[in-house]
């Protein structure tokens, strides 16, 4: 019996589902995709006992209905090989994660945030990026001279790294400036077949947010 | 020999409160080092010991450890909490983190200004009743002690720490949840937990009003 491809359950634009578009896109992962447009939709789903805490994202995988983004991307990353050989490489991959999951928390809620607050939100990120994440990054590829953060191979946090730095470059475009590995790391991540593959025009990769993803959203999630 | 982990955080429940609950419910003793002033902060963010310049942090097996989740994911590997197969590991996961959305708001909630504290606890109290308590009381049908079964796992651990603090805000809120009221007795009762739960155990006390002005004293924020 054929596995039938991974089923995403979502609004169509980033927001907490586009870690998981992105590391199944990694993956060479194929995948469908349903979008929430109405919030007849979402209730269908909340009354059709889909959502164990009546939120999405959600993603139907294995014969599994997963919610909870993190919980989503550790099962792909174990699944495909993309969380290291060991427990000290999961560690070190789970705390880069984190601290990535962090700051593109800040991107996330952006478009939420009022007009008058964006500005001075978007000053924010580049500060955090480039004084508390950025110089991490730049110091471990420095160290060890590797493609890759951690065990010279792919992982969950190359990519969600890559999804965080050309989310921040949409707004700040020099913002890996003073960060000549993290460039270096961007072009040679990029590259890799999957990931390239995901970058252009075509893909399920979705547009930056825009009036009418945040229409849908408020729509859709709004009581 | 491997020596006991050290805690390095605030003495305050915070960030850090899920480790110490779960470390005691798996009955390993830990030790706490409290930043008490702005210089012992200075001291760890110049030293390197914080990868991101903040806590919690955790040393443990020859690592200072960061990121709660990070932290937790690795004591509960290493102590046997995390299930025994990929399936088991993700219901965990999710449980988990559908625990952690509700102690994120409960965390915030003495920080937050007092003019929105009000909204804030309708918030809480709203999230609780509609999303999270009847999920958890619906898992618990299956009839048995635990969240998988027949065996603890670090959800039962995050969940129960977090019907304390349901509690705390409002007993009525668990009057309706009969199987969550008999797993949170059954975990208290733990010999590690039920030593930290009582006094002079290392359960932190809820932030009130006056540790939270002295802390604006001391760390200036």
């Amino acid at each position: 019996m054929m596995a039938s491809k991974p089923k995403l359950h979502y609004p169509n634009g980033r927001g907490r589902m586009e870690s998981v578009r992105w590391v199944l896109a990694a993956a060479g992962v194929e995948f469908d995709e349903d979008f929430l447009e109405t919030k007849e939709q979402l209730q269908k789903l909340q009354d059709g006992n889909h959502l164990l805490f009546q939120q999405v994202p959600m993603v139907e995988i294995d014969g599994m209905k997963l919610v909870q983004t993190r919980s989503i991307l550790h099962y792909i990353a174990d699944k495909h090989h993309l969380f290291g050989k060991d427990l000290k490489e999961r560690t070190l991959i789970d705390m880069y994660v984190e601290g990535t999951l962090d700051l593109l928390e800040l991107i996330i809620m952006h478009p939420f945030l009022k007009p008058d607050d964006q500005q001075k939100e978007v000053v924010i990120m580049a500060q955090k990026a480039i004084i508390r994440y950025f110089p991490v990054f730049e110091k471990v590829l420095r160290g060890h001279g590797q493609r890759f953060l951690v065990g010279n191979q792919l992982s969950l946090a190359d990519i969600i790294l890559l999804q965080t730095i050309l989310a921040l470059e949409e707004k700040i475009p020099n913002i890996l400036s003073a960060f000549p590995h993290l460039q270096e790391f961007t072009v040679k991540i990029s590259n890799i077949p999957t990931i390239k593959k995901f970058l252009e025009p075509g893909s399920k990769k979705k547009p930056p947010p825009d009036d009418i993803y945040v229409r849908t959203v408020y729509n859709v999630f709004m009581p | 020999m491997e020596g006991k982990p050290v805690l390095h955080y605030f003495k305050a429940r915070g960030r850090m409160e899920s480790i110490r609950w779960f470390l005691a419910a798996a009955g390993v003793e830990f030790e706490e080092k409290f930043i008490e002033t702005a210089e012992d902060l200075n001291k760890l963010k110049n030293d390197g010991s914080l990868m991101f310049k903040q806590v919690p942090m955790v040393e443990i097996d020859g690592m200072k450890l960061v990121q709660t989740r990070a932290i937790l994911n690795y004591l509960s590997t290493k102590y046997n909490l995390y299930g025994k197969d990929t399936k088991e590991r993700v219901l965990i996961d999710m449980y988990t983190e559908g625990v952690a959305d509700v102690n994120e708001m409960m965390i915030r909630l003495p920080v937050c200004p007092r003019d929105q504290k009000e909204a804030t606890i309708a918030k809480i109290k709203e999230k609780t009743t509609v999303h999270f308590l009847p999920a958890f009381e619906k898992v618990l049908s299956h009839g048995q002690d635990y969240l998988l079964g027949s065996k603890l796992c670090r959800a039962d651990i995050h969940l129960v720490e977090i019907l304390h603090y349901v509690e705390e805000l409002d007993p009525s809120l668990l009057a309706n949840y009969p199987l969550l009221r008999a797993l949170k007795a059954r975990v208290s009762n733990l010999p590690g937990l039920k030593k930290f739960l009582q006094p002079g155990g290392q359960r932190q006390p809820p932030t009130d009003e006056k540790m939270l002005e002295e802390a604006r004293k001391v760390f200036k924020f």
